[in-house]
């Protein structure tokens, strides 16, 4: 089947088998493999996405839900070669290891920035609870958010 | 990238569009969040010839209150639940919200699902069962509403026709102090050891109890409100929980009697 | 709190600077290519069919239903591997493709290419294997009395204690003074650790690509492309040569990458069908995909005098190694070598004994054994100190091991080890006041399960200290190469094989090359076989020491070569080799030369942690370490190191266990193999020693493994301040507090 929808405000088009998940159509047809696979059932994160501005997994999404729907992945926040402030303030802040949660990460801070500009501690780690990283620890993670929020 | 047998998805526009579809495609599975279809999907565990996307049907969204009806449609999220307006009249509900993984499972972990799924460890089921939810049920033949503890039948089985179809949930919030707990090995992002909502309601002059995690389905239980002391035993009699991998039927047996009695010196002291 | 930080360049430094990674900016536009994100044009996909049971006889393998599935390319068994059939890290027992006899759930039998992934599932799906269940060996200390799982013993040999008892992978004994030294306390203790893994987010993935002219190009995740490479020609019957290993982008690795995961796999499908072919596991695969850390039953008897001084320690450690042996016979080496941890005592029988079972194989993971006796020694200092009536950190320090003082493998300290300095600096750091309430329920044990408002929780502070070799030890021949272009334009290009898993150690060469050249335009190479020398594995915490002293040995070189010439382009490589190490004795496990290990590095950490002693349910509020780094090349990337093993040590603490039944996995997901998130790690303060190593590039020290190996018995120890139980296994069930 075919459906269209606009990603990282481009229109796109895809042709589905029907079963794959919103992330595997990203990767694997529309050549966006920014947004990864860590674990493909929603527990880590790694593929979170913008779906109709709503922070979600887009391994758990249905690539035919997408039809007709606007998709932000991490590929689309930078404008051009200028770093979204999120993204800048990961890399100022050390919070980027072997990197596989990052561009997660980043989807879901800049979510959490525009709905909470100023968070405190505890907002911070609730808002980044479905967020799986193995490498940091989470304590840069938290200074780039704080970073971010201050740069706003 | 077509596949030799590819998957069909409908997107239906209308529930009657659904529930025509869904008559005709017995076989066929329902998707709404996602959270637990698309696991299956994904690791290839379930490869139903059919899936009926029902994300973009208006009768599912939202949630309305009428002369002290609360009704919760199916596709009401977590998310959804924890706001402010909605979370004062079922308090419980939205604390179970909060209490479900992240962020982005809450924006897309539906009351439908949980009622589709019927899994008993579903965070929404605690809190509805307390507050005696009634489910709407719709299929090409009709409506009919059942009791909540009435659909949940066993494990990942429910009351469903093959041809139907959760529409809404309905309960009369009986507006006493009530809380939702869960116990889990880390934090954050569990699924329930076991859990448990309770809601004093002292015009019915009762406390009623809802646990999960610690029996095939959720289950309620009811004592008056002059015994509620008893309730910690009482809640611990009507767990029948098991060993799994998560973990042991001693260990749920004993947290949910500290769950009960903790719950019940909140809601009495509130 | 205020983080500033250098907001437009990234800072070109020099060593000693903070500094931003230049990989870091791909890596947050999602544009960083991970094994996993790679593809070519006319790619396959390849999938693995495996075992379902842990112990079997292979009767059949049926394979004809799924050639005949459409889209199917390959299919492929033990009789297409055209060489060796077995591989292994350190002993070739592990088949390819299994042969005629099952050892593991999820070994590899058969594997498959097909055009599209979906494809490949259903022709795995499709391939009849007809199995004679047999008894599987779980229980590790049985196994020593059970059929052998390896009858033609591979481990036996090698130097190594000769041990006839069925099933053990090495047998290691140390006896260090007089054994039977008594002491006026006597402290028991019997501990076990569950199995960890190590839950790097990226999966086992890879890319191979066959050169049209017999030979393949294998793109992989991976810690050491050379030791790969060095497995895989053997099995394709190649020269080494004719097989390129290019290191693809890694996502995390902590020791689950140092074994082979789909590479000869890929290469066999890929020179089979003409086609690149791509195999990526998915998490549920991932799980058997590579080795775990060993779990472990420890017994320990630890004597001391009235007045505080450990006079005696014997130790039995048992390590389950599972089916294949890895680097099993490392992982005991190691866990005997550092059982007692960093204290002076001048009598000891360690025992060590790792086994074959039908377990999950078991092999390295960050800490490398050290993490298991950790936990156990320092539960019975903590004991000790109780017993006797010291403090804990008093006791520690009173017993503190320091340079010229004798390992109980008799190799006497040499370099630095400011231990006493690590223990003070983490003993002085401020612990929090207890928060009141109310709280937020997050703030809480049980976070946003809301199961207390402050009922049952009960506030605990632990210590604890623990140390570990750095680099490779017992005489193995351990190097690095690194080459060094100078192009007559002034810029330069490094050629590193280190494998860059998250660490950062692309960073350290880099700051190395240009405070060497006294240059910025310095560029680093993709990491290939072919264009430069073994760097040895990422692993073991030696990779900034080995890459630093390689890097600085060939800039110099080409500088010195440069001159010599009198300009123009240079190109040069050079080797570094740190200080040689010899075996230990086999009966006696002393060193037979100066020393069997070339450094050591110690940390100490303090813990509060709040437990909510009705649920079991415990929440770490707060922790401090102060660790020996030597000299940090780059303090922001040490931090980060120290942080991230700390959560890996908070996780194998409070949370991560490898459930098995009968050798199968029961909890391969993420739903039930649980790994510390945001809401689970508290602040770490860090303090970072540094004394320089006397006989290192830079005085560097690895930084990666000390925090890992200390954070599980830290935490420990303040839970059982808090709750007063023992405790003695790990991961701590709610049910060992509680109930």
């Amino acid at each position: 089947m075919k459906i269209a929808l606009t990603v990282n405000g481009e229109r796109r088009e895809a042709d589905l088998w029907g079963g794959e998940s919103l992330l595997t159509m990203l990767r694997d047809t529309l050549e966006l493999p920014g947004s990864k696979n860590a674990c493909e059932q929603g527990e880590c994160g790694s593929c979170s996405v913008l779906l109709d501005g709503e922070l979600v997994c887009s391994c758990l999404v249905l690539a035919a839900q997408a039809d007709g729907h606007e998709i932000v992945t991490v590929e689309g926040l930078a404008s051009g070669d200028e770093l979204h402030p999120v993204q800048r303030a990961f890399v100022d802040a050390g919070a980027v290891q072997c990197g596989f949660c990052t561009p997660g990460l980043v989807v879901a801070v800049t979510d959490l920035l525009a709905r909470t500009p100023d968070p405190g501690d505890d907002e911070i780690r609730e808002a980044l609870s479905g967020n799986l990283c193995r490498c940091t620890g989470y304590a840069k993670i938290f200074d780039a958010v704080r970073l971010a929020a201050e740069g706003r | 990238m077509c596949l030799s047998s590819p998957v069909d998805v409908h997107t239906p526009r209308t529930l009657d569009e659904a529930l025509e579809l869904k008559a005709a495609l017995p076989e066929a599975r329902f998707v709404q969040g996602g959270t637990d279809v698309m696991v299956e999907l994904n690791f290839g565990r379930s490869r139903p010839p059919a899936l009926v996307n029902l994300a973009e049907l208006d009768e599912l969204r939202g949630w309305s209150s009428e002369d002290g009806e609360l009704r919760l449609g199916a596709g009401l999220t977590y998310t959804e639940a924890m706001r402010p307006e909605l979370a004062e009249l079922v308090p419980a509900l939205a604390e179970a919200a909060r209490t479900v993984g992240s962020p982005q499972i809450r924006n897309r972990g539906t009351v439908g699902g949980n009622l589709g799924t019927a899994s008993p460890a579903g965070d929404a089921l605690p809190p509805l069962l307390a507050e005696g939810a009634l489910v709407d049920v719709a299929s090409v033949r009709g409506v009919r509403t059942l009791p909540l503890d009435e659909f949940l039948l066993g494990v990942k089985r429910n009351a469903l026709e093959p041809d139907e179809l959760v529409t809404a949930v309905r309960l009369a919030p009986s507006g006493g102090p009530q809380t939702f707990m869960k116990v889990g090995p880390r934090n954050a992002m569990v699924i329930a050891i076991c859990s448990l909502a309770v809601i004093v309601d002292a015009a019915a002059g009762e406390v009623r109890a809802s646990f999960g995690s610690a029996a095939t389905t959720a289950r309620r239980v009811t004592v008056p409100l002059a015994e509620a002391a008893a309730l910690p035993e009482r809640v611990a009699d009507a767990a029948a929980p098991i060993d799994d991998v998560r973990a042991t039927a001693a260990y749920r047996r004993h947290s949910l009697r500290v769950l009960a009695s903790r719950a019940l010196e909140r809601c009495l002291r509130s | 709190m205020s983080v500033t930080a250098p907001r437009t360049r990234l800072a070109v430094g020099k060593v000693g600077d903070r500094l931003l990674r230049d990989d870091a900016v791909p890596k947050v536009r999602g544009e960083f290519d991970y094994s996993s994100d790679l593809s070519a044009p006319g790619m396959l996909w390849g999938d693995t069919v495996r075992s379902p049971h842990a112990h079997a006889r292979i009767l059949s393998v049926d394979l004809t239903r799924a050639l005949t599935l459409p889209g199917v390319h390959a299919v492929l068994t033990h009789a297409d591997v055209p060489g060796r059939k077995t591989y292994g890290l350190e002993f070739p027992d592990q088949p390819v493709l299994a042969i005629d006899r099952v050892r593991y759930v999820g070994e590899p039998v058969a594997v498959v290419a097909a055009d599209q992934p979906e494809q490949a599932r259903r022709a795995i799906e499709a391939i009849e294997v007809e199995y004679e269940p047999l008894e599987p060996v779980v229980d590790m200390e049985r196994a020593l009395e059970q059929e052998p799982l390896h009858p033609d013993r591979p481990t036996a040999g090698h130097g190594y204690l000769d041990d006839p008892r069925p099933n053990v992978v090495r047998h290691l004994v140390i006896r260090h003074g007089n054994p039977d030294a008594a002491g006026d306390v006597v402290v028991r203790g019997e501990y076990e650790v569950g199995i960890q893994d190590q839950a790097f987010l990226g999966p086992e993935s890879g890319l191979a690509v066959p050169d049209g002219e017999g030979g393949v190009d294998i793109h992989v995740a991976t810690q050491w492309i050379h030791v790969d490479r060095d497995q895989v020609a053997p099995c394709l019957d190649l020269e080494p040569e004719r097989v390129r290993v290019h290191l693809a982008g890694v996502g995390g690795a902590f020791g689950g990458r140092e074994d082979l995961s789909m590479q000869i796999h890929g290469a066999l499908l890929a020179l089979h069908t003409g086609r690149p072919v791509k195999m990526s596991y998915d998490r549920e695969e991932s799980f058997t995909g590579h080795v775990h850390r060993h779990p472990a039953r420890i017994r320990c008897e630890h004597r001391a005098t009235r007045d505080g001084r450990i006079t005696c320690v014997r130790m039995e450690i048992l390590l389950d190694g599972g089916a294949y042996a890895s680097s099993s016979t490392a992982v005991a080496s190691n866990a005997a070598s550092f059982a007692l941890g960093p204290y002076r005592v001048d009598n000891a029988l360690i025992e060590a004994t790792a086994v074959y079972t039908n377990n999950p194989p078991c092999g390295a993971m960050r800490g490398f054994g050290a993490v298991q006796t950790c936990f156990a020694a320092e539960a019975q200092v903590d004991r000790l100190a109780e017993e006797l009536g010291i403090d804990p950190v008093e006791l520690r320090l009173l017993n503190a091991l320091e340079p010229g003082d004798t390992l109980p493998t008799g190799q006497v300290v040499t370099g630095s080890l400011p231990t006493r300095e690590v223990i003070r600096r983490a003993a002085a750091l401020r612990i929090p006041d207890a928060e009141p309430l109310p709280r937020d329920p997050l703030r809480l044990p049980g976070g946003a399960g809301n199961t207390t408002r402050g009922e049952g929780v009960r506030r605990g502070v632990g210590f604890a200290l623990g140390f570990k070799n750095i680099c490779y030890s017992e005489g193995f021949d351990d190097f690095c190469a690194a080459r060094v272009v100078l192009r007559a334009d002034g810029g330069a290009v490094v050629h590193s094989a280190a494998a860059e898993v998250g660490q950062g150690v692309v960073g350290v060469i880099l700051q190395v090359a240009r405070t060497e050249l006294g240059t910025d335009d310095v560029t680093l190479a993709p990491a290939a076989t072919a264009s430069v020398g073994s760097a040895g594995s990422a692993s073991a915490s030696r990779m900034t020491w080995m890459a630093a002293g390689a890097v600085r040995d060939a800039c110099r070189a080409a500088l010195e070569e440069r001159e010599r010439r009198g300009g123009g382009e240079v190109d040069v490589e050079r080797v570094y080799r740190h200080p040689r190490t010899t075996p230990l004795d086999p009966e006696t496990g002393q060193i037979t030369g100066k020393r069997a290990h070339v450094a050591l590095a110690v940390a100490a950490m303090r813990v509060v942690a709040e437990v909510d002693v009705e649920l079991g349910l415990s929440r770490v509020v707060w922790i401090g370490t102060a660790q020996d780094v030597g000299h940090a090349v780059n303090p922001l990337a040490v931090e980060g190191q120290i942080e991230g093993g700390t959560a890996q040590g908070l996780g194998l603490a409070l949370m991560e266990e490898l459930v098995t039944r009968d050798g199968a996995i029961l909890n391969a997901s993420f739903t039930d193999y649980l790994i510390p998130t945001a809401l689970d790690m508290p602040p770490v303060e860090i303090e970072l020693v540094e004394e320089a190593q006397p006989d290192a590039p830079y005085g560097v020290k690895g930084v990666g493994e000390p925090p890992t190996v200390v954070s599980t018995a830290a935490i420990l120890s303040a839970l059982r301040d808090a709750t007063g139980r023992p405790l003695t296994r790990v991961p701590v069930r709610p049910d060992d507090i509680c109930l």
